[in-house]
C-alpha cells in the first residue's frame, strides 16, 4: 500500500490541480469500493463457487467439482433418482410463481401508485409535504410487525370482514387468509411506496407547459398522457418498477405468514437448502445464481434499449 | 502499514484464543436454546461450586450443529441438542464421552431414558428436557373422537380445511409415516410411494405450514386443528383457546433435548460437574417449571408445581402408546425423503 501511496502524490504535487482533485477523489472512494468489494463482490464469488461444489451431508461443501446442483434443478430422475431423465419442472414452476407474484405485485402497485403520485405531486405548498408525509409514516414501523397486523386484519374473524359483515354487503367472512390474494395484498401494502415516491420526483419535474402545448396542438388527453407524459416521467417508473418487482421476488414474509407457506417460493427454497433437514448448500448456492443471472439478464437487456433509443 | 496491522491482528486472535483456552479452574462455557435455562439455576450453581457459567445461545439444532462446524468447536463444554442431533454430533466426532462413575446420579435417570436410540447406553449425554409432537383440536368445532392421526392426515368435514401442520419436515413425514404404519427411513419402494401419495392428497385439507404461528393460528381461530408440541398447547389453552392435546393411538412424536459433553472441552471437569447438578431431582425441578415440559429424572415431582404435575399434555393417557423419535436415515434414504418433501411444497 505504501509503495502505491508514493509516486502518486509526487505527481499530483508536481502536476496539475485537476489530477489532484481525481486523486483525492480516488482515495475518498476508498471505503466505498471495499465495502463494495467485500459485501457485494465477495459473497456473490463465494456463492458462485460454491454452487459447483460437492455437497456435505448435513450442511457444509466437500471441495470437489461437481455440476450435481445444477443437474438437480434442471434434470428429473423421479422419486428414487433411477427413472429415465426427464426435464425437472418443480424448480422452474417455483420461480415461475414467483416471477408471477412479483410481477402482478409490480403491476398493482403501479396502477395505484402513478395516480396516487401523480396526486401529490400536483399539489401546491404544504399539502404536497403532508401527503408525502402520510405515505411514509407506515413504513417507520418494521415490516414483520405490519404483515402480522395485515394478518389480523384480514383473517375470517377480523375487523374487516366483521365490518363487511355488519354492512351488509357479504353473508359469510371471505376466506382471504391462506390464499395467493392475501399473498398479493400483502406485497401491494409492503411496497406500495418503493413505486410512489420515485414516480412522485419524476411527475415534480415535469414541465406541466408540455401538456398545455400538446392541447393547444389538439391532442385528446390520453395521447398527452401516451405520448407526452409517460415518456417524460419514465425514469420514475422504471425505478419504481424495479424496486418494486425485485424485493418482490425474494420476498418471503408475506408469502409465508399471509400465504400459509404452503409452496415454496424462491426465496424459501433457498432457505430449505441451508435451514432444512438435508442441508444442501451446493443447490442452494445454484438456484441464488439461477435468480441472479435471470434478473441480470432482464435489466441489461433493458439497460441496452434504453441505450439504443436515446442513441437514435 | 498493512503488514503491521495484520500483525496487530493476528497478535490479538492469538491472545484472545489463549484467554479462552485457558482452563482456569472455576469456569464453564454453555451452548444452549434461548429462553431454556433459568438464570437461578446458574447463580445457584455458582453459589455451590464457585464455577462461573457462560451462556452464548443458539434458535436450532440445526444452527447449533453449523456454528461448531464453522468452529466454535473447542471453545463450549456443553452444549443441549435434541436427540436426532445427538446422534448426528456424534457421528462427526463433536462429542466427548464421560464414564458413568464421573456421575454419581447417574441412576437418577429414568431407566426408559438410558438406552436410548440416539445415544446407546448414554455414552456422551444425559437427559435435559423431553416432550412430545402431535395436534391439538379446537372443541368448539368438533367434537368427535381426536385419537387418530386420521384428523391430520384424512380429516373429518368439520376440520377440512382449517389444519395448520409444522413447517418442519422430520415431524410431518415421521406423523404420516406412523399414520400409515411404515417404519422411519424406509427404503421400501411401495411404502414411500403410499407416503408420497397420503401427503398430496392430506395438503388440499390443509390451511398452511407454520411451526413458529402454530400456537397463534389456533389461539386466533385461523385454524381449527393443528400439529404442534405439548407445551405450546398447554400455551395455548392458557390463551383462552378451547383445545385439546391428542395422544392418538398410531402413534405420535416424541423429542428430547439433552445436555452433552462436546469434544475439546475447555472446562471438562466443571462441565461434569455441572451434568451431575443437572441429575438432581430439585435442580431439574426448577428447570422443569420454567420450561414446562417434562424433566428425564427420577424424584422431579415434589418440585413441580401443582399445574404441571397434573396436566394432561404432560401426561399421556395409560391407554396412549409411546412416543416415537424422529430417525436419522443414511443419506440416500434421505435424499428420497427431501425428495417427497419437496413435492409437498413444490
Amino acid at each position: 500500500m505504501a509503495t502505491v501511496i508514493a509516486p502518486n502524490s509526487t505527481t499530483a504535487e508536481s502536476s496539475n490541480h485537476s489530477s489532484l482533485v481525481g486523486n483525492i477523489r480516488d482515495w475518498l472512494l476508498m471505503p466505498s469500493w471495499l465495502v463494495i468489494g467485500l459485501f457485494l463482490v465477495m459473497p456473490v464469488l463465494m456463492m458462485l463457487v460454491y454452487s459447483f461444489l460437492t455437497k456435505e451431508f448435513r450442511g457444509g461443501v466437500i471441495w470437489e467439482f461437481s455440476l450435481a446442483a445444477y443437474d438437480q434443478f434442471f434434470i428429473d430422475r423421479g422419486l428414487f433418482g433411477d427413472e429415465p431423465i426427464k426435464i425437472e419442472w418443480t424448480y422452474i414452476n417455483i420461480f415461475w410463481r414467483s416471477f408471477w407474484q412479483a410481477g402482478l405485485a409490480t403491476t398493482f402497485c403501479f396502477l395505484i401508485g402513478f395516480p396516487t403520485a401523480w396526486y401529490i405531486a400536483t399539489r401546491t405548498g404544504n399539502s404536497k409535504h403532508i401527503w408525502l408525509f402520510l405515505i411514509t409514516i407506515p413504513y417507520w414501523v418494521n415490516l414483520l410487525i405490519r404483515t402480522v397486523s395485515l394478518k389480523f386484519l384480514i383473517r375470517d374473524n377480523g375487523p374487516v370482514n366483521d365490518w363487511l359483515l355488519t354492512l351488509g354487503a357479504i353473508s359469510e367472512p371471505l376466506s382471504i387468509i391462506n390464499t395467493n390474494l392475501a399473498v398479493q395484498l400483502g406485497l401491494f401494502y409492503s411496497y406500495l411506496p418503493f413505486m410512489v415516491l420515485p414516480i412522485y420526483a419524476s411527475v415534480e419535474r415535469y414541465n406541466f407547459a408540455l401538456s398545455e402545448a400538446a392541447a393547444d396542438l389538439y391532442a385528446g388527453r390520453w395521447t398527452i398522457l401516451a405520448k407526452i407524459v409517460l415518456p417524460a416521467v419514465k425514469p420514475g417508473i422504471i425505478a419504481g418498477c424495479i424496486l418494486v418487482f425485485v424485493p418482490s421476488l425474494g420476498a418471503f414474509l408475506a408469502p409465508d405468514l399471509l400465504g400459509g407457506a404452503k409452496n415454496f417460493m424462491i426465496g424459501s427454497l433457498i432457505e430449505e437448502q441451508f435451514k432444512g433437514n438435508a442441508g444442501n448448500w451446493p443447490f442452494g448456492a445454484a438456484i441464488s445464481m439461477i435468480l441472479l443471472s435471470m434478473v441480470l439478464v432482464v435489466l441489461t437487456y433493458y439497460a441496452r434499449s434504453q441505450t439504443r433509443r436515446e442513441n437514435s | 502499514m498493512k503488514i503491521s496491522s495484520t500483525k496487530t491482528l493476528v497478535a490479538a486472535i492469538a491472545l484472545s484464543l489463549a484467554a479462552t483456552s485457558a482452563s482456569a479452574s472455576g469456569k464453564l462455557s454453555i451452548y444452549h436454546w434461548f429462553e431454556y435455562m433459568p438464570q437461578q439455576v446458574l447463580d445457584d450453581f455458582k453459589a455451590k461450586f464457585d464455577i462461573e457459567v457462560t451462556m452464548d445461545t443458539y434458535d436450532s439444532n440445526e444452527s447449533l450443529l453449523a456454528s461448531l462446524k464453522a468452529g466454535k468447536i473447542g471453545s463450549y463444554d456443553l452444549a443441549f441438542p435434541g436427540d436426532y442431533m445427538v446422534a448426528i454430533m456424534a457421528n462427526q466426532g463433536l462429542l466427548d464421552t464421560y464414564q458413568r462413575s464421573e456421575l454419581s446420579n447417574f441412576d437418577n435417570i429414568q431407566k426408559q431414558w438410558i438406552d436410548v436410540e440416539f445415544d446407546k447406553g448414554r455414552k456422551s449425554s444425559i437427559p435435559y428436557q423431553w416432550g412430545t409432537t402431535s395436534f391439538s383440536v379446537n372443541r368448539d368445532v368438533y367434537s368427535g373422537s381426536i385419537d387418530s392421526t386420521a384428523i391430520i392426515f384424512d380429516p373429518p368435514k368439520e376440520l377440512r380445511g382449517k389444519i395448520n401442520v409444522l413447517d418442519s419436515q422430520g415431524e410431518v413425514l415421521t406423523m404420516a409415516s406412523l399414520h400409515l404404519g411404515i417404519p422411519q427411513c424406509s427404503t421400501d419402494r411401495k411404502q414411500l410411494k403410499k407416503l408420497n401419495d397420503l401427503l398430496l392428497s392430506a395438503k388440499a385439507q390443509w390451511a398452511s405450514f407454520g411451526s413458529d404461528t402454530a400456537k397463534e393460528v389456533l389461539v386466533s381461530g385461523d385454524a381449527a386443528a393443528g400439529m404442534i408440541y405439548n407445551g405450546y398447547s398447554a400455551k395455548a389453552k392458557e390463551e383462552g383457546a378451547n383445545v385439546e392435546y391428542a395422544y392418538p393411538k398410531e402413534g405420535y412424536v416424541a423429542w428430547m433435548d439433552n445436555v452433552v459433553l462436546l469434544r475439546d472441552a475447555p472446562n471438562r471437569a466443571s462441565a461434569i460437574t455441572f451434568m451431575n447438578y443437572m441429575l438432581e431431582p430439585e435442580v431439574m425441578g426448577k428447570i422443569t417449571n420454567f420450561s414446562q415440559y417434562s424433566a428425564g429424572i427420577q424424584g422431579v415431582a415434589p418440585f413441580l408445581t401443582e399445574k404441571l404435575r397434573n396436566s394432561p399434555e404432560n401426561n399421556p393417557p395409560a391407554s396412549a402408546p409411546v412416543g416415537t423419535f424422529v430417525a436419522v436415515c443414511d443419506e440416500q434414504t434421505q435424499l428420497v425423503y427431501d425428495r417427497i418433501w419437496t413435492n409437498l411444497k413444490k
